[in-house]
């Protein structure tokens, strides 16, 4: 074999893959809409124009120019809340919120959820008896009720809502790795690792995971969907992030009393949401589709 | 079969009581029981007095087995802050509740299966991209949100519809629309995915080759098969709608057990809040045992699985 000819099967599928990438518009704009969000959240002191906290109680509610360019004010580009804090300043801290919320949630949910899926599907038999009655257990619970009861008992937190939430979101974690793992288990690499001595810990951390990490990164995507989702749901019915935090949720729900004269204030912050969600999801559709082509039918 | 349905009723009994467990803890950890039966100002003899009455020094296993027995006969306890016991409350909002979850079950098929249906019958075609894009889209969107625009433009902007409330009909369509938009998506993806597998098999292909009417094989032939998951589907969503009806209800103030359960959260009237959230969890438990019921009836290849 010369060294010509090594690289050249692989060279049409590197091919393929990243044609699948860029050839796929959705991930792109996702992934650019997502990064440019993640670039606001950390560089938020840099680049919100106000101190988010400060009320200036003479400029309240200040139109953005584009609801009424005469009412509005050119030191705040989207306006001002009712309390007079800078819109703007107050949309980019909050991706912080959901962005911190959205990744440590799937964090704790994806390591439980990972666990418990891998070890049902691997393992099978009694383990994974006890596995889907643990999942049909977590599926019966309404997920919005007891994170509003958990988080009434233990004070509306961060770190509450984190906690909560990740100990909520493994269901399809444990599902979608149970099956992914059932597969792998009797493939015939796997078969070699353990006739050749490999210990379980090994084969599981050296052979399995790395064949999960695409499945994983597709349910993470959803489940960090669903978190942003969750906190904003939870922080808008008064409990989950408390004010003054700039949670989005939490500033749909001040601009409630005031959606009738200013229906802008509560326009804003759920787009936000729905940009970030959308583009989240659409990330997990992208990198589905890319790296799992018999996905798509 | 026989052996599928006892083995699926005995997880659903097991989940049953693991559920019940965690609704009798959840109101166990909200705070000291005898304190908040006896009143905040009460002496500590007083509450000492009603720890001995009520049994709440007894090991806490004893304490769940006489709750669960208690339970299992409709008695719930009383409410912290309603002079009614909790049974009560729950029973007298329990139908608007049910009311809301029917009807936006209704939405979201009404929704879901023509577009399901017609994006199988155009894969891949801007059909096809759209119906999926109208659901990438509505899923991103928060529930709260969408219910509030909906209420600013059909009920302040152009006074269509009631806001708030449940006295009348015109009280539910909001919200149902609300709350059926959210389940469509996931009837749809399964409507259209089930359609596709039906529609490339070898009978439908009989059935176009003898000359039937298009028409005809896909509501007909296709359609019919395609729809059994779907139904069985259908009622998880109706059990995922009763959960989901806090939110919803609070946007509305629709007087049902979602809202009622966000008052006696906010109140911390746990009682109340820990018989909502057995009765939710047991109404998903039964919902999903016919599912899957249903589900291994109609498909013999799932009872062996």
């Amino acid at each position: 074999m010369s060294d010509a000819t090594l690289p050249k099967p692989t060279a049409p599928a590197l091919q393929k893959k990243r044609g699948r990438i860029l050839g796929n518009p959705g991930l792109v704009v996702a992934a650019l809409v997502l990064g440019l969000i993640t670039l606001m959240a950390v560089f938020a002191p840099l680049i919100a124009p106000h101190d988010p906290y400060v009320q200036v109680l003479d400029d309240r509610l200040i139109p953005p120019a584009f609801v009424d360019a005469e009412m509005s004010d050119p030191r705040y580009l989207l306006g001002t809340d009712n309390l007079g804090r800078d819109y703007l300043s107050r949309l980019i801290y909050g991706a912080r919120i959901s962005l911190l919320i959205g990744l440590l949630t799937v964090l704790v949910s994806g390591v439980i959820g990972t666990t418990l899926g891998v070890a049902a599907g691997y393992f099978g038999g009694r383990v994974d008896t006890v596995v889907s009655f643990l999942i049909t257990t977590r599926l019966s619970l309404p997920v919005v009720m007891v994170a509003l009861a958990v988080v009434a008992v233990a004070g509306g937190s961060l770190r509450v809502v984190v906690l909560v939430l990740g100990l909520l979101l493994w269901d399809r974690f444990a599902v979608v790795m149970r099956s992914a793992t059932m597969q792998l288990r009797n493939l015939e690499y796997v078969a070699a690792a353990r006739s050749v001595g490999c210990s379980t810990p090994r084969i599981l951390l050296g052979e399995i995971l790395p064949n999960l990490v695409s499945a994983l990164v597709v349910v993470a995507s959803y489940e960090m969907a669903q978190a942003i989702l969750l906190e904003a749901a939870l922080s808008f019915l008064g409990l989950g992030v408390q004010p003054p935090l700039p949670s989005w949720g939490l500033m749909v729900a001040e601009a409630k009393e005031v959606m009738l004269f200013d229906p802008w204030v509560i326009l804003l912050p759920g787009l936000a949401i729905c940009i970030l969600v959308l583009a989240i999801n659409m990330l997990g559709d992208g990198i589905r589709d890319a790296t799992a082509p018999e996905g798509r039918s | 079969m026989l052996r599928f349905t006892l083995r699926r009723l005995v997880l659903a009994a097991l989940v049953g009581i693991a559920v019940s467990f965690i609704a009798f803890m959840l109101l166990r950890v909200s705070g000291d029981l005898a304190i908040a039966l006896a009143g905040e100002d009460a002496s500590p003899a007083d509450v000492e007095r009603i720890r001995q009455e009520y049994g709440l020094n007894r090991p806490i296993i004893v304490q769940y087995g006489e709750w669960l027995w208690r339970a299992l006969r409709g008695d719930l306890g009383r409410s912290l802050f309603y002079p009614e016991s909790v049974a009560n409350l729950i029973l007298t909002r329990l139908p608007v509740t049910l009311s809301l979850a029917g009807m936006g079950l209704v939405v979201a098929i009404v929704i879901a299966l023509p577009l399901g249906i017609v994006a199988a019958l155009r894969r891949n075609t801007w059909v096809d991209r759209t119906a999926l894009g109208i659901a990438v889209i509505g899923q991103a969107m928060p529930n709260f949100w969408f219910g509030l625009l909906m209420i600013f433009v059909f009920g302040l902007a152009l006074g269509w519809l009631p806001i708030s409330g449940s006295d009348s009909f015109a009280h539910f369509i909001m919200p149902a629309i609300t709350l059926g938009w959210f389940s469509a998506p996931v009837l749809m993806r399964l409507t259209r995915g089930g359609m596709v597998e039906v529609m490339t098999s070898d009978y439908i292909r009989t059935a176009h080759a003898k000359g039937l009417p298009a028409r005809v094989v896909v509501l007909k032939h296709a359609l019919r098969n395609a729809i059994v998951p779907v139904v069985a589907l259908c009622s998880v969503q109706f059990g995922n709608m009763l959960s989901g009806s806090v939110v919803i209800e609070t946007v509305f103030a629709l007087q049902g057990i979602g809202y009622l359960a966000w008052e006696a959260i906010s109140r911390r009237d746990f009682p109340v809040v820990q018989g909502i959230l057995l009765l939710v969890a047991l109404f998903y438990v039964v919902l999903t045992l016919l599912a899957d019921i249903a589900n291994a009836w109609l498909d013999p290849r799932i009872r062996r699985g």
